[in-house]
């Protein structure tokens, strides 16, 4: 391998990294504030891509069914608690909040589609459509359940990540897709050839990242979810009730992952069943934080990226083994350093 | 003067465990009422059901409407408050930043923040260390961050689970003098104490509460002076000037 080699290696690894960074700290964030293990992220991803693609051939995506599907079981459920706790006065309100909000998003999404509107309105659109849908699947799969332990999180969300690729595969169908290039120059720095492709893609992660650093340092609700995160208790006791912030939650994830669905689909052809395997890398990465740690979940899946970069060329038919085998070392280093606390969060 | 709380035949359990016996319990606008009574006889369970964080039966009434199917920060944005007995901080945020939480309830409405100079001037001390993480303050520091971010919430009924424990003589008396202050402002105040004698002082009328429920209850300043109570919790010493 000479130098040029290594440099292209190292760019590819980085720029996948940063894609895996944003899902590594979507991860984290999901799981401080909620403890649950979001198995069912990288449907995000592949949903986030394949809504894109969807838009750019001039069809509505599958994603719109899928919106307009989920806000209807979530609208019920609201008017069923509005009901059972004799507050029927709210439920207007609730269901417009449940089922309207999303229900304009999927519509905007499937007059748009045939239209060919220029490419950024295009991806504000994929990302609020599918943003929109983590909310309510935090309504419908968590929230009812939100109190249980994280071994029944753990076990619900692997049930809805086989439901969440069945449901793609029902509503996107089998083909794979891949979105054009966001760029396609490049230039030469130095004696390394750098893509605009790629600077994109490390660009938008870092600039998204910064905008998360200011929510959640800055913002009032962006310190709620911090304070739930370390005391659910005394977050309950200034009035932070764990639904809001769970949704709230799953809201930001879910446009993380989105933004990876964007950014990966020029990178990879992606299929309904993809986002599994991207995810596990997100969850090598977050793992290596110990799923508390933001910066380190970060600079994990930036190492996985370049692991994965560098394998691929040395011995490309092992690449995804010895990218998840690094899990292992990773994971008896932390057993052996981190203190273990009694309580399960 | 209007009843602020009334409680009447709460029982609360753990599991198939009865803690707290269907106990009946008034506060009204602008009153201090304690509770006091032995280790483990149910008087954080009283506040926690209270509060909601609980299961309880029998009813409870705030501002003559009943609690029963509101949740937890339903009834703190009604400004039901509780200091509780483990502070349940923010660990790794700031003073401030504790302080602006406890006006979450209040997000919405214009003056949200305005009880901040407030706080900051009851516990000058908060405001010398706005930027310190609350994890790395001293308990009495603590203490007083938890009793400054429950007043950011602009209670009508505070509740305080032992506010003084673990304080030096000095930062109790100042502890009081804030709670008396609190009632002047028009305040109801549900006070549980294991330091019965600075509780009896303060407060308008006391329950003493023993294995879950209510042995004894009166205006303070009897209560103070019933050789039963003399006895077991102010040390047997009748006090000097009764
Ligand atoms: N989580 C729990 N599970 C089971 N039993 C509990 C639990 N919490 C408290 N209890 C029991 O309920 C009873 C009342 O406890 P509680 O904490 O209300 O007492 P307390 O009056 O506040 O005591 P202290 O003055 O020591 O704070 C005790 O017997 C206690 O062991
Ligand atoms: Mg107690």
């Amino acid at each position: 391998m000479d130098l040029s080699i290594a440099a292209l290696l190292t760019q590819d690894g980085i720029t996948n990294g940063a894609i895996y960074a944003l899902l590594a700290l979507a991860l984290v964030l999901v799981f401080a504030v909620t403890r649950i293990i979001w198995v069912p992220s990288g449907e995000f991803v592949a949903y986030g891509t394949l809504t894109l693609a969807g838009m750019q051939l001039g069809k509505p995506p599958g994603t719109v069914s899928l919106l307009v599907g989920m806000a209807i079981v979530a609208g019920l459920l609201e008017v069923y608690v509005c009901i059972r706790r004799g507050e029927i006065a709210r439920a207007p309100r609730r269901l417009l909040l449940w089922t309207g909000v999303p229900c304009v998003i999927a519509a905007l999404v499937w007059w748009s589609a045939p239209l060919n509107l220029p490419f950024p309105v295009q991806v504000a659109l994929t990302l609020a459509a599918v943003a929109a849908l983590g909310p309510l699947l935090y309504r419908i799969a968590y929230q009812p359940i939100a109190e249980a332990s994280v071994l029944v999180l753990l076990i619900v969300s692997v049930a809805v990540h086989f439901t969440l690729t069945g449901l793609g595969l029902w509503f996107f169908g089998a083909e794979g897709s891949r979105t054009p290039a966001f760029a396609s120059a490049s230039f030469q720095l130095g004696n390394v050839n750098v893509n605009v492709q790629s600077l994109l893609v490390v660009g938008t992660s870092a600039a998204l990242i910064g905008v998360l650093y200011v929510f959640f340092g800055r913002t009032l609700y962006g310190k709620a979810l911090r304070a739930t995160a370390v005391n659910r208790v005394g977050a309950r006791l200034v009035g932070i009730s764990p639904s809001f912030a769970g949704t709230l939650t799953f809201a930001v994830a879910a446009l993380m992952c989105a933004f990876c669905g964007v950014l990966i689909g020029p990178i990879t052809t992606i299929y309904y069943d993809s986002g599994f395997l991207v995810s596990l890398k997100g969850f090598v990465g977050a793992i290596i934080g110990g799923l508390v740690s933001y910066p380190l979940a970060a600079a994990g899946a930036l190492l996985v990226g370049l692991l994965e970069s560098f394998s691929s060329f040395w011995a490309s038919a092992f690449k995804e083994v010895i990218v998840f085998t690094l899990i292992i070392p990773v994971l008896l280093w932390r057993s052996l350093t981190t203190h273990h606390h009694e309580e399960d969060e | 003067m209007g009843i602020l709380l009334r409680a009447r035949r709460l029982s609360v359990s753990y599991g198939r465990v009865e803690a707290v016996h269907g106990i009946s319990l008034d506060v009204s606008d602008g009153s201090i009422v304690t509770v006091i009574g032995p280790n483990g006889a149910g008087k954080t369970t009283l506040l926690s059901a209270t509060i909601g964080l609980l299961p309880s039966r029998g009813d409870i009434d705030y501002e003559g409407a009943s609690l029963t199917t509101l949740t937890v920060e339903e009834r703190v944005a009604a400004g039901l408050v509780l200091v509780p007995e483990k502070r349940e901080l923010f660990a790794g945020m700031t003073v401030a930043e504790n302080l602006e939480l406890g006006a979450f309830a209040r997000r919405r409405s214009r003056d949200a923040m305005s009880a901040l100079n407030d706080v900051y001037r009851r516990f000058p001390r908060l405001a010398e260390r706005k930027t310190q993480l609350a994890a790395t303050l001293s308990g009495g520091e603590r203490q007083m961050l938890a009793l400054g971010r429950a007043l950011m919430a602009r209670p009508k009924l505070l509740m305080l689970d032992e506010p003084s424990l673990g304080l030096a003589p000095l930062i109790v008396r100042e502890i009081f003098s804030i709670i008396a202050g609190l009632k002047m402002a028009g305040v109801g105040i549900l006070l549980v104490e294991q330091n019965a004698r600075a509780a009896l002082q303060v407060a308008d009328y006391g329950y003493v509460l023993e294995t879950g429920e209510v042995a004894l209850e009166g205006p303070a300043s009897d209560l103070a002076t019933n050789p039963r109570v003399i006895d077991t919790y102010l040390g047997g010493s009748v006090p000097a000037s009764a």
